[in-house]
């Protein structure tokens, strides 16, 4: 008993000692950390930062209203606007989010609240990531293959097909990831009223997550606004305005590219004028969904996503 | 339409003092009857599980009507368990299960033709902690289950979310915030707007899972006066694994162990006299 109770002083001692002699070190290492962790901050930072002064400084020279509104012009001269490929760009992005969104969404509720473990869920968790990761192009060519040839035109319905493939997954995956992390508790608060799955699931446990779902589909929609692959073999890019969903038409990023690689000075400020113009209305959506959803009074929160 | 409070609250205060807790057993209390309620729950031979392991074994006991019946026992007796058979909430935890009986008015709602949520409007529930649902307001916490269940009448939703405020003793602190987020409330707040909602489906029983676990001697003392008053209206049910909770507020007292039901039956007689040493070797301290 006696050897007990001298063995436990001795380790007290030992312990304030090494804590004592530790301390000094400890907070030097503290500090270092901290210090890392704000330089890797900066780095993550410089990126973002230097692309929009970049994409500012050389592209504010080229706006105007005539730039936003009218028909591209000859290359040389400087001369017309972006219209028809920001009209193409909302138009496609629209229709490939109301096709995606919904499907995304009800996936992901699968997935999350009724699937369970079986290897069915599994076998779809699993192609999911896949289809996050396969390369746009890839999907460019599904479109051209399954629309383009089918209905012999490049067309919107091509185009947006193609996004909407690409914007799916990263919904699923979102969806399921924000259900999962609505505590059990509330669930089981509805079950114990004795209200039908389906109708917790829809009007408890989807709208405690909802803002979760809503960064699922800004983080969707921001990326396919900015796909270039899969539009260039199903929309094909024009230089006229809206015409009917079964024709080409133009799209920012492609318009960003064909401005890109043109040899004049001219041609390039109004590519710079574009990419700034597509970045401008990214973040426009993004912000009002997320001011619509505050206002609504959800808690906006942001959601870790490790796969985009 | 009145559950009002009153009756209960004076004859429960002397209770409320957690200085005197070895005084509480000998409150007088009004169901100190000679005939015995009808038994409103009778549960035959249940036994539950999760996955392979056994968490019930075979329980048998009659759940009073119009009466408080508490279940006591230490951790991991099967009480919680016990509880979430009686409503058929046990099954939806993945691999959970039950089989037995229990006998609601006459139907077992273990029968195969019974469908569980139907169980659940008849049977209310409340939480270990509090869980209003977090993006509703405290009345549409209230009315959920009423709307949620197909009920469009604003007037009546209107009618019963006041009187299951009033039933829960909160609508005097929130009614003229009705429209702020239940997780606005304070914790006990919290727990007496979950007492609501349950209320609010007018349920014939009324399980409490360790309603005051997670609260303050404070708001725990207001959650025991609001269930005093409530038996004249249904049946509660309690699992509680503060003693001195049981004593103060039941009528009936079913002590468990290791998934057994040990002794049942009146709370005085349990506390003062219990027929089995484990039950007084509980009840007086000795483990647990």
């Amino acid at each position: 008993m006696e050897k007990i109770q001298q063995e436990k002083a001795n380790l007290k001692y030992q312990l304030q000692n090494t804590m004592e002699r530790k301390s000094s070190r400890k907070r030097k290492i503290n500090k270092l950390v901290t210090i890392l962790c704000i330089i890797c901050v900066g780095l993550a930072i410089v990126p973002l930062g230097s692309i929009l002064f970049e994409v500012i400084k050389n592209g504010v020279s080229a706006l105007s209203v005539e730039f936003l509104t009218q028909r591209p012009g000859s290359m040389i001269s400087g001369r017309g606007g972006i219209g028809p490929a920001i009209q193409g760009t909302l138009i496609t992005v629209g229709i490939a989010s109301i096709i995606a969104a919904p499907v995304g969404i009800f996936a992901g509720i699968y997935l999350a609240e009724f699937a369970g473990n079986g290897p069915l869920p599994h076998a779809v968790r699993f192609f999911n990531d896949v289809l996050t990761g396969l390369p746009s192009i890839v999907l460019g060519i599904v479109g051209y293959i399954v629309i383009v040839l089918v209905i012999g035109s490049f067309s919107v319905w091509a185009g947006s097909f193609a996004l909407s493939i690409i914007m799916i997954p990263i919904v699923v995956r979102v969806t399921e990831e924000s259900l999962k992390v609505v505590p059990n508790s509330i669930r089981e608060a509805g079950y114990s009223l004795g209200i039908p799955k389906w109708k917790i699931t829809l009007h408890i446990t989807l709208k405690t997550a909802f803002s979760g779902v809503l960064t699922g589909i800004v983080i969707g929609i921001s990326r396919i606004a900015g796909e270039t692959a899969p539009l260039i073999m199903t929309i094909l890019g024009t230089s006229l305005f809206f015409t009917g969903f079964d024709d080409p038409v133009d799209a920012l990023p492609l318009r960003i590219w064909r401005l890109a690689s043109q040899p004049y000075d001219s041609a390039h400020a109004q590519g710079w004028a574009a990419a700034l113009i597509l970045i401008l209305i990214v973040l426009l959506f993004s912000v009002t969904l997320r001011l619509l959803a505050a206002r609504k009074g959800f808690k906006v929160r942001v959601i870790r996503y490790s796969n985009v | 339409m009145s559950r009002t409070l009153k009756g209960p609250e004076e004859e429960l205060s002397p209770t409320l003092q957690v200085s005197k807790v070895s005084e509480s057993v000998e409150i007088e209390r009004p169901t100190e009857v000679k005939d015995i309620p009808p038994a409103k729950l009778s549960i035959r031979n249940l036994e539950a599980w999760f996955g392979t392991k056994r968490a019930l074994k075979g329980i048998n006991l009659d759940v009073r009507e119009n009466s408080i019946t508490a279940f006591i026992g230490p951790s991991g007796c099967g009480k919680t368990t016990l509880i979430r058979c009686l409503n058929r909430m046990h099954e939806m935890t993945p691999g959970a299960s039950a089989k037995g009986q229990a006998i609601l008015d006459g139907m077992d709602m273990y029968d195969a033709k019974v469908d569980p949520v139907t169980i659940k409007r008849r049977i209310g529930m409340v939480f270990q902690k509090p869980n209003p649902f977090p993006t509703m307001s405290i009345y549409d916490n209230v009315a959920a289950g009423l709307k949620l269940n197909g009920i469009k009448d604003k007037k009546l939703i209107d009618d019963i979310v006041r009187e299951s405020l009033e039933g829960a003793v909160l609508w005097e602190e929130v009614k003229n915030e009705l429209n702020k987020p239940g997780m606005g409330l304070s914790g006990g707040q919290q727990q007496r707007l979950c007492i609501a909602r349950a209320l609010a489906m007018q349920p014939e029983i009324l399980l409490m899972d360790e309603p005051t676990s997670a609260l303050d001697p404070i708001a725990s003392s207001k959650i025991e006066e609001l269930v005093h008053g409530m038996k004249k209206d249904l049946t509660v049910v309690i699992v509680t694994h503060n003693m001195q909770q049981a004593a103060r507020v039941s009528d009936y007292t079913a002590f468990m162990y290791l998934g057994e039901l040990i002794e049942y039956g009146d709370t005085k007689q349990i506390f003062e006299n219990p027929r089995m040493e484990l039950t007084e070797r509980y009840i007086s301290g000795k483990f647990g």
